[in-house]
């Protein structure tokens, strides 16, 4: 469950935002659309905590995350929180299944192999485990960061524009995929994107202008 | 799991850390190369020296004279009448003397002509055989017995001179009666028999040619004996001294030129200013070693640097997944610490191996072998410290880098 209320930002006199309040329950999908410029990836970064509000609260299932000190937001954020980033990230020295359990180390210290395994399993990946990433294609690598931001069981899913660079069919797979592991693993998935393909998909919109 | 990524990273970039490595190993394995050879250098030179306040021998150069009769090394400056000679071994001062003639060799291996005071003197014993009594009976070290399989009853020919390759005595056989245990000192390398064999095996050749010298120092001997001494005309090349009177260790290298023709050295003075002579170019060779480490650390900076600008999304993807900014700090240093225990490992190993062929080269030069597996946890663990000193300062600006990463920015980037 996430939440936010009143929140503002700015990277300069120039340059401020002012978002609109709102709410994603556990298991609910979230679309935040709106053009280049108009602070959906400042607001993403907001709900992650990688960027501090100047105003206004947001609350991870009930938790300030305001109110934390910095390396407890870090943990908060590992354990609490899946980003799924628009280009696809890994730690290129390491397998795909390490890359994945990787995630739980940093956020739990545990291993989640088992788990790993079956997330990727899930998503089709069975076959690449023991593969590098940079030797899967681009759809496959962004599964890949869909298994990692879900192998902590997180409360909210942050996706960045996660179908851009994805043809029509694929976009429409992945956001599908996306909202169904958000009920299975009872997640808030808050979409950040300005792919207008997705505003058919899902009724929950917030339009940033 | 930190060092795990760390370890992987290292190995991804293969060629950056080959080079690094190989500078480190470089570094290191000259450094405790140096190490080791200064110290068992200082050791080998020390431990002959034992017992021996002075070295009387021909006038000439007073670390030849050393050299040549402590170590073995160089050749003599010449030889001195024994008679003249014997009048200050049979000082009272003297608590104990050892007379050395050179002459031959058996295949590079000196034969010194010596009494069985030599043994006493340097605490030696044999660990088969009996010490020589009669001419022509030998003893031969350890390290010789080993390297050409002499054995106890075995007979050779003595080469005249110094050098393998020279005229050889075959009127004479040399007969081995003792071998001794292995001491670690010079003894190791030679062959032992009394003075006599010495003289009677070069009475022969002298006969007719040098007897001219000889004559000199009669004439000049009888003037002031009555007595016919039965070593006059004899010449031998050394004598170490041990000596009871501190006083006499000051002043008989004055004395003793002044009234004869034989010269009086302390090996401990010579040794020091052998060491401090060799002592600058180890010193210069450290520096050297030291400067490729240098360098070295620059090529981990350097590599570390040049890849902050493509990691930093893997460091902003560590964020995310909740890493905490000292964790990334943590994972570039370690990094670089095992760029620098892998290359102090390869350098310690190299530099064994190193030594181990040096030493195959000297003791056939030289006679001079050195142990490759001593380790020196002192020195060594202070040259492993520096090791890591560098990989930690090659490292602390590419980890506060990492550390104070702004995620928002990099991810907004991308």
């Amino acid at each position: 469950m996430i939440k936010t209320q009143n929140v503002t930002f700015s990277y300069s006199a120039q340059q401020n935002f002012h978002f609109p309040d709102m709410e994603c329950a556990d298991g609910q999908t979230l679309l935040i659309t709106g053009n280049s410029g108009t602070g959906k990836t400042t607001l993403l970064h907001l709900l992650g905590g990688l960027l501090q509000p100047e105003m206004g609260e947001i609350l991870i299932n009930n938790q300030n995350i305001q109110a934390l000190t910095a390396s407890k937001q870090d943990a908060f954020r590992g354990q609490s929180v899946g980003m799924i980033l628009q280009k696809s990230f890994f730690i290129e020295a390491l397998t795909v299944l390490d890359n994945v359990v990787l995630a739980s180390w940093v956020a739990k210290g545990i291993k989640a192999k088992e788990k790993a395994w079956s997330i990727l399993d899930n998503l089709g990946l069975k076959d690449h485990a023991y593969k590098l990433p940079g030797q899967l294609s681009i759809g496959q690598q962004q599964r890949v960061n869909i298994a990692r931001a879900l192998i902590n069981n997180p409360s909210v899913i942050l996706a960045d524009e996660p179908t851009s660079s994805l043809d029509d069919e694929n976009a429409l797979i992945v956001a599908r995929l996306l909202s169904d592991l958000a009920k299975e693993y009872q997640s808030s998935l808050i979409i950040v994107t300005h792919d207008q393909r997705l505003k058919s998909l899902f009724n929950h919109q917030i339009t940033l202008s | 799991m930190i060092s795990k990524i760390a370890w992987k990273n290292t190995w991804f970039k293969p060629l950056n850390t080959f080079l690094s490595i190989i500078l480190l190993t470089a570094s290191v394995s000259i450094i405790s190369i140096l190490i080791l050879l200064q110290k068992q250098f200082e050791e080998k030179f020390s431990s002959s020296m034992d017992n021996i306040d002075l070295v009387l021998g021909a006038k000439g150069s007073p670390l030849q004279l050393i050299l040549s009769s402590v170590y073995q090394i160089d050749a003599p400056p010449g030889n001195i009448p024994y008679p003249q000679t014997e009048t200050w071994m049979q000082n009272p001062m003297v608590e104990s003397a050892v007379p050395l003639a050179y002459g031959d060799n058996y295949l590079g291996y000196k034969i010194v002509g010596t009494n069985d005071n030599y043994l006493k003197h340097f605490n030696l014993h044999l660990a088969e055989g009996i010490p020589f009594s009669k001419d022509f009976e030998v003893v031969v070290g350890a390290g010789i017995a080993k390297n050409i399989g002499l054995k106890i009853g075995d007979t050779f020919f003595g080469t005249h001179g110094d050098a393998e390759e020279g005229e050889v005595h075959d009127h004479h056989a040399y007969k081995v009666v003792g071998i001794l245990e292995p001491s670690g000192k010079v003894a190791d390398q030679l062959i032992l028999s009394n003075i006599e064999s010495v003289w009677h095996m070069h009475d022969h050749d002298h006969e007719g040619h040098s007897e001219g010298v000889h004559d000199h120092f009669e004439d000049e001997e009888h003037q002031h004996n009555e007595e016919i001494n039965p070593h006059e005309g004899k010449e031998i090349t050394a004598v170490f001294l041990k000596l009871r009177n501190n006083m006499a260790k000051m002043t008989w290298p004055r004395i003793i030129p002044q009234n004869t023709d034989i010269q009086a050295a302390s090996p401990a003075l010579e040794v020091n200013r052998l060491f401090a002579l060799f002592g600058v170019g180890i010193t210069a060779l450290k520096y050297l070693a030291f400067g490729i480490m240098f360098i070295s650390g620059i090529s981990i900076f350097v590599a570390l640097y040049n890849t902050l600008k493509e990691r930093k999304y893997e460091f902003a993807l560590l964020r995310i997944t909740g890493a905490s900014k000292f964790q990334l700090l943590w994972l570039v240093l370690l990094e670089s610490v095992f760029l620098c225990v892998a290359g102090f490992i390869l350098g310690i190993i190299f530099g064994r191996i190193g030594l181990y062929f040096l030493s195959v080269s000297s003791q056939e030069e030289f006679k001079m072998a050195f142990n490759p597996f001593e380790f020196l946890w002192k020195e060594e663990g202070l040259l492993f410290l520096a090791t890591l000193s560098v990989g930690i300062l090659a490292a602390i600006i590419p980890a506060i880098k990492a550390y104070s990463l702004n995620i928002s920015k990099t991810l907004s980037n991308a």
